[in-house]
């Protein structure tokens, strides 16, 4: 590998590398600053709390990674935890088969998305958009009201806690990082997982290399609408209730997630472990705001927005350069 | 060209129905008719201490403010672009409207009322100048430049109102959203202002013109010597302006600025009024007179339903469906897919025996 390649390889990580120092320097400061906060427990509360937002978070990689947006996630997340909450409660289904229906379905509205985007050519953001109505409305037509879960599985899962030395993790936790290490696999390791970079990277040059475009954008679709749906299941197990109201603005926190993550929103390039550490600073930041005790939650927002802002200026900055 | 009666009147109507603004058009008096059996006086309205009163200037009056922002989305959505942001605009010049008044000694001035406004609005071409610079200069995806001020704004107009909601005791400041002026919502005539002032200077100058072509091909453009850098600051400048004049109409309306609550998803609805309109989201063309409509559209068909008495949240599937209709109409793809299976049902029933079909239709 000559200079040039590895330089430009170089380059193309560092906004991977800025979120790394970022997350470690921010550990490190809290550390100093509040007591307690050097524990290895607070690190697997990051887990605990954001297990849903990081399941999403790593199917709108996938969505990200070729070039498209979506926009649905947070209302699918808010249908499947009201699914699941109606069905268990008001028609007394047993969970097992109750969760596999939601992610079936998160699964298949995001097939169909993917394919109304391919097929009519109507640009990600809006048949997205239609879906993020479809679903938040059809959560009003099962209920106004939030349905709260006595399922003495569903209390399980919530209350169980898997001892890890001194420490415990959640189950959520632990489905989240077999997602992630699953999206890993596939995205980096599988046929499909080079289809997703090159429809990213140039979907003409895809589609003369005979790669399946229409194939690789339906299931990438899909795979976002499964992430959520599971996202909607985890928070279930979390909050023990189906709302219309839950994970509202998911969809942004998920967005920020990946770009902190240092996956270029233009597609192509990108890394799922970076959604992880993405996902870890933004729980950090809350982490951080709820310690110092002083600050109140909308400052959340505004170092969500604040950060964003430096990523995407910085992903500029290297795309423009290597041009 | 046949000149035969019959042939005429099938001109006249294909003439009609091409018109950009019949759909829109159509559809808003269906949902009024529609109205009527709900509401046998839906029509009515009547004059009552020298304000004007019915169901129909409600839909004008509450309608002002989605009007207004869905005024400055069409014009970025003429870019090619698309803002994000209104929202947290509306949010944040109501609140620090609302704050400045509440905090000056003499609320019910006209001097603060118009520091107020000069505030808000001040603080609104600043975001618009953010979102503008963003997109114009740094090139950033318009969805992704005016998200961040999506996200991070909410979080402002919160640390403007601390959380709380801030109430005020203003008359100047109430006329904006709550007044009347010459019988008619002082808002309605706001933005009736505000639509005619962007129909004059975008239909009677280059301007619209301009921005069309900045839409429809930002090179080509760039080559017969458009600024396109400027034109596209200046388009988001507009709509945070836009937006701003909308948040002080809804926090003057009721007399309050909630950061949390105020103009949350308008940038949806003021989207979906903008492809109502037959505006194209792909850019280069656009509807002033169908973005109103289309807003009216929303604005009718939320007063539906809260008359008719079902949850007013269900109307999101309601939008859902008009938004991928409305799309799949404008969208080339589908319309050849349609035009090619209406010929060949017709070629196979009229002229059974014509050649290979040419593959002309996908041009349309």
């Amino acid at each position: 590998m000559n200079v040039h390649a590895l330089t430009a390889r170089l380059r193309g990580q560092i906004p991977l590398l800025v979120t790394a120092v970022l997350l470690v320097s921010m550990f490190g400061v809290g550390s100093v600053q509040y007591d307690g906060f050097f524990s290895g427990q607070v690190v697997l509360n990051l887990l605990i709390d954001n297990a849903f937002l990081l399941v999403v978070a790593v199917g709108m990689t996938f969505v990200v990674l070729t070039g498209g947006i979506d926009l649905s996630v947070g209302a699918v997340v808010a249908l499947s935890t009201m699914v699941s909450a109606w069905l268990v409660e008001r028609h007394g289904w047993p969970p097992l088969l109750v969760i596999p229906l939601v992610l079936l379905m998160g699964t298949a509205g995001g097939w169909l998305m993917g394919w109304i985007i391919h097929v009519f050519e109507i640009q990600p953001f809006i048949v997205t958009l239609a879906g993020m109505f479809l679903a938040r409305g059809l959560c009003y037509t099962i209920s106004i009201e939030s349905i709260s879960i006595t399922d003495p599985q569903y209390t399980a899962m919530a209350q169980t806690r898997i001892p890890l030395g001194s420490l415990f993790v959640s189950p959520s936790a632990l489905i989240a990082l077999l997602v992630v290490a699953a999206g890993f696999v596939v995205l980096h390791h599988t046929r499909l997982g080079r289809n997703v970079y090159a429809l990213g990277g140039s979907e003409q040059s895809a589609l003369l290399m005979g790669l399946p475009v229409q194939r690789t954008r339906t299931t990438v679709y899909a795979i976002s609408g499964f992430c959520s749906a599971l996202g909607g299941v985890l928070l279930t197990f979390y909050m023990l209730s189906g709302y219309g109201l839950h994970a509202v603005g998911l969809e942004l926190d998920a967005i920020a997630a990946v770009v902190i993550g240092g996956t270029l929103l233009t597609g192509g390039s990108g890394y799922l472990l970076g959604t992880l550490l993405g996902v870890l600073v933004l729980g950090l930041i809350q982490t951080v705001i709820s310690f110092q005790g002083t600050l109140s939650s909308w400052w959340t927002r505004i170092v969500i927005g604040a950060l964003l802002f430096v990523f995407i200026v910085l992903q500029r900055l290297i795309t423009g350069r290597r041009r | 060209m046949s000149t035969t009666p019959a042939a005429d009147r099938a001109g006249a109507v294909k003439a009609v129905t091409r018109n950009r603004l019949f759909w829109p058009a159509a559809v808003l008096a269906v949902l009024l008719v529609a109205n009527l059996a709900f509401t046998p006086d839906f029509f009515a309205v009547r004059l009552q201490g020298g304000h004007l009163y019915g169901s129909l200037i409600d839909i004008l009056h509450f309608g002002a403010p989605l009007i207004l922002v869905s005024l400055g989305m069409t014009l970025v959505i003429a870019t090619g672009g698309i803002d994000l942001s209104v929202g947290s605009t509306v949010a944040i010049a109501g609140a620090l409207a609302c704050l400045h008044i509440s905090e000056s000694t003499d609320p019910g001035g006209l001097g603060t009322v118009l520091t107020a406004l000069g505030i808000a609005l001040g603080a609104a071409v600043l975001l618009g100048a953010v979102n503008g610079l963003l997109v114009a200069r740094a090139g950033v995806q318009p969805i992704i430049a005016t998200l961040i001020l999506m996200v991070a704004g909410r979080g402002v107009a919160q640390l403007i109102t601390d959380g709380q909601i801030i109430t005020v005791t203003s008359d100047p400041y109430k006329l904006i959203g709550g007044g009347y002026w010459l019988t008619v919502p002082f808002a309605v005539l706001l933005a009736a202002a505000v639509v005619l002032a962007a129909v004059l200077l975008t239909r009677s100058t280059a301007l619209g013109l301009l921005l069309e072509s900045v839409g429809g091909n930002p090179v080509a453009s760039r080559l017969v010597g458009i600024r396109a850098t400027r034109l596209i600051a200046l388009v988001y400048v507009f709509s945070a302006l836009c937006a701003a004049l909308a948040g002080l109409m809804v926090s003057s309306n009721v007399s309050a600025a909630d950061g949390n609550n105020a103009g949350l998803w308008i940038e949806l609805d003021a989207i979906l009024a903008v492809v109502l309109g037959g505006t194209s989201l792909n850019g280069g063309r656009f509807s002033i007179g169908g973005t109103v409509l289309g807003a009216l559209i929303i604005q009718t068909l939320a007063t539906t339903v809260y008359t008719i008495g079902v949850p007013p949240e269900t109307t999101l599937v309601f939008k859902a469906f008009v938004v991928i209709a409305v799309c799949l109409v404008q969208s080339p793809v589908f319309r050849a897919k349609l035009a090619a299976r209406g010929s060949r049902v017709r070629r196979t029933t009229d002229r059974p025996y014509v050649a290979a079909p040419t593959d002309r239709e996908v041009g349309a």
